[in-house]
């Protein structure tokens, strides 16, 4: 199968290790990787924070990019840009009444996918080989949860990893408080949810957080930092990368 | 309010209220789990949620021709309809007709709409006493407090708390403890009195059945009911979102909403009227429904924002928003608070009243899933930001907002081009290079201070320190008798 890379501009640019595991994990199953160079944002955080109309331009941007008809599969190591496509981008091409984009959009979507969704739903596939000897405990992301609807497919990939301790998150589904620019505007409020979420992590006795995000990735990440908890946040994917 | 500080600012204060962090958290924790086996113990779930969004989608469609038939049935049955465009118009309706009841204390079931029009208020003015009779909305009363929830209006408040409030406002109280039984005594002796004496009662409506001209009103208590009973008037003021077509999408609201609110099958008491009872006499003599728009009509014009207009008050979207659960109600500066009061009061009060609200989310989207008639909150809080920055755009970009304007359309032009992109990121890193360690973006505070500030915050010096305030105190003695002055 010949995949796009949909690295996302927040992973490109803070966490290059997830765009590097998502290439090697999909090569290891024998699939072309490209990464199409002109990609830069899906438009979410404009898309999200009132600024619509400055994201249509972003969304067709993005569809003359990855609508290259060779690509077999669109594939982004984040479930909240990943949903984005799906979920917004129409609403965006409606308001923008672009009737065309709206096509285009209906015609490309059905082929993007978040990683963990794309190896179990669309390849089948559980086992990828992973060796990681860590207590780990999973965060489910909220529009990876509630909008892509990835349902346990990511447990399923980390149960199947090789001497991996995965401990249950205790309230996994409530939100760790990112919210993008939430975690600006409502700092406080995003900082009590996070003291929960990092206490609920403190809980498990877990070494690493993982989760489809990098963002909440971030914010999680950024708290266990901010305690010296000693336990890391690492997406999903740099996890599924990891060898014996 | 301006720009999109007022609900921070107000959350500032109320995360820091540990007594009102923990009420909510124990409440909210509750509530959830009853409503998550309350649900799960209906087959068809999804099925009856679409039924009930259904329902109020096609409803909504014709609003007004609902409401006509409304009117037509509520006047056949021998009672009045009365039209209020507003807060303002529906407050000197309900004054005027407390008034030529002859009255000047009412009544109340505990009612929604009637704190979003400050009607209690109003009738203040008039001097007419407006006696609360939902126990939280009583305890909010002699607090001089506002709700904080739309079901528990006092979840905020513990019942020690609420004893002392008892003690200082009801009679015969010295020896009341903060036993729940004892609460309830004291408050049902007190209230059983205004049953009896008072004349006029005042409700809101869950439902009205536009077939039937019947109105609904749900409640846990009993005491509502002794409201639209034992008096000899009873006046409904209702928003003219909550008509139902029939009486067979009663039975579909009825059995989504004590599940989503209370997490009960069965809420303790439904109580459904038409009219007034003339044939043998019973209940009121007089019934007056005061249907109110108040924004409602404006909301309707919305394609997005109208499904806010869908809402059954149930509550289930407060009592799992991860936001809710830390701030509290009052945060959100309206009688509707949490998820629903984030895109609801923008929508009936004005936008530019509430510009803060539809950012007071992360946008998880845990308030969509447990609605009862699937309103996609998450959706209309989007599109409400939207309408907000537009909005902003048209009014000259005055204020606060300018600044994320700049930023926004900023990175909306280095995001339209690779070169722009991968310049933008280079500079990133180095710019963060000045200000990172040990592969950490930190402030570069020099000394002990940065040192206690990188994990730690402090607080500001108090504004007068304990020796100033004692100094300033008129009793103050100074053992060693040197006077305040020195």
């Amino acid at each position: 199968m010949r995949i796009a890379l949909f690295i996302t501009c927040l992973s490109d640019t803070l966490f290059p290790d997830t765009g590097r595991a998502t290439v090697d994990v999909l090569r290891r199953l024998g699939h072309e990787v490209v990464f199409p160079e002109a990609q830069t944002c899906c438009g979410q955080m404009h898309a999200n924070s009132g600024y619509q109309v400055e994201a249509v331009p972003l969304a067709r941007r993005f569809v003359r990019i990855f609508g290259d008809p060779s690509f077999d599969a669109i594939v982004t190591p984040s479930g909240s840009c990943a949903a984005m496509v799906h979920e917004q981008y129409p609403r965006l091409a409606a308001l923008g009444d672009d009737a065309r984009l709206a096509d285009a959009i209906a015609e490309l979507a059905p082929r993007v996918f978040e990683l963990s969704q794309f190896l179990v739903d669309r390849l089948g596939v559980e086992d990828v080989g992973a060796v990681f000897p860590h207590r780990v405990t999973y965060h489910p992301t909220c529009h990876s949860l509630r909008l892509l609807k990835v349902a346990d497919a990511p447990l399923r990939l980390l149960r199947a990893v090789r001497d991996i301790d995965l401990v249950e998150l205790p309230a996994a589904t409530t939100c760790c408080g990112f919210g993008g620019t939430f975690a600006i505007k409502n700092a406080e409020t995003s900082t009590a949810m996070l003291t929960d979420k990092v206490s609920a992590v403190l809980h498990t006795g877990a070494e690493v957080c993982t989760g489809l995000d990098n963002s909440c990735l971030l914010h999680i990440g950024g708290g266990l930092s901010r305690q010296r908890s000693g336990v890391r946040a690492v997406h999903l994917a740099e996890i599924l990368a990891s060898g014996a | 309010m301006s720009g999109t500080s007022s609900f921070s600012e107000a959350a500032h204060v109320a995360l820091s209220n540990s007594q009102q962090r923990r009420n909510l958290r124990q409440a909210t924790t509750s509530i959830r789990a009853k409503r998550d086996a309350a649900v799960g113990e209906v087959d068809q779930w999804e099925a009856l949620r679409e039924e009930g969004r259904r329902i109020k989608d096609r409803t909504m469609r014709h609003l007004d021709v609902h409401l006509e038939r409304l009117e037509e049935r509520v006047t056949a049955a021998g009672g009045h309809v009365h039209w209020a465009r507003d807060g303002d118009e529906a407050n000197a309706i309900v004054t005027r007709l407390v008034r030529d009841a002859g009255s000047d204390e009412v009544i109340k079931v505990k009612s929604m709409t009637t704190a979003e029009i400050g009607l209690n208020e109003a009738l203040a003015r008039a001097g007419i006493v407006a006696h609360e009779t939902d126990l939280a909305e009583l305890v909010i009363q002699l607090a001089d407090d506002r709700p904080s929830h739309i079901l528990v209006p006092a979840i905020h408040r513990n019942r020690a708390e609420i004893r002392t409030l008892f003690r200082r406002h009801l009679a015969d109280t010295e020896e009341l403890t903060d036993d729940p039984a004892a609460l309830a005594e004291a408050a049902r002796r007190h209230l059983r009195r205004l049953f009896l004496s008072v004349d006029v009662g005042v409700s809101g409506a869950n439902f009205a059945i536009a077939q039937t001209g019947t109105i609904c009103v749900v409640e846990s208590e009993g005491n509502g009911r002794m409201c639209t009973t034992l008096p000899q008037t009873l006046i409904t003021v209702m928003g003219i979102e909550k008509v139902l077509p029939t009486v067979a999408d009663l039975d579909v609201m009825l059995r989504l909403l004590p599940r989503s609110s209370t997490g009960e099958r069965m809420n303790p008491y439904t109580s459904l009227w038409t009219g007034v009872a003339d044939d043998p006499p019973d209940g009121p003599r007089a019934f007056h429904l005061v249907l109110l728009d108040g924004g409602r009509t404006e909301t309707l014009a919305d394609e997005i924002g109208r499904q806010a207009l869908h809402c059954i008050r149930c509550s289930a979207c407060l009592n799992i928003c991860p936001v809710y659960e830390r701030t509290g109600g009052h945060a959100y500066g309206s009688p509707y608070p949490g998820p629903i009061g984030a895109i609801l009061a923008p929508q009936l009060a004005g936008l530019r009243d509430h510009t803060s609200l539809p950012w007071a989310s992360s946008l998880c989207g845990a308030c969509y899933e447990v609605c009862p008639v699937k309103i996609d909150i998450p959706q209309v809080l989007v599109h409400l930001r939207g309408r907000v920055v537009r909005q902003a755009k048209q009014d000259g970009w005055r204020g606060r907002v300018a600044g994320e304007r700049l930023a926004m359309e900023t990175m909306a032009r280095v995001f339209a081009s690779r070169r722009r992109y991968e310049a933008a990121q280079r500079t990133a890193r180095v710019t963060a290079r000045a200000v990172t360690r040990d592969g950490l973006v930190r402030p570069q505070l020099p000394g002990p201070l940065g040192a206690w500030l990188s994990s730690r915050d402090l607080p500001a010096p108090a504004a007068q320190s304990f020796r100033e305030w004692w100094r300033a105190q008129p009793d103050q003695s100074d053992p060693d008798g040197h006077g305040g002055a020195a």
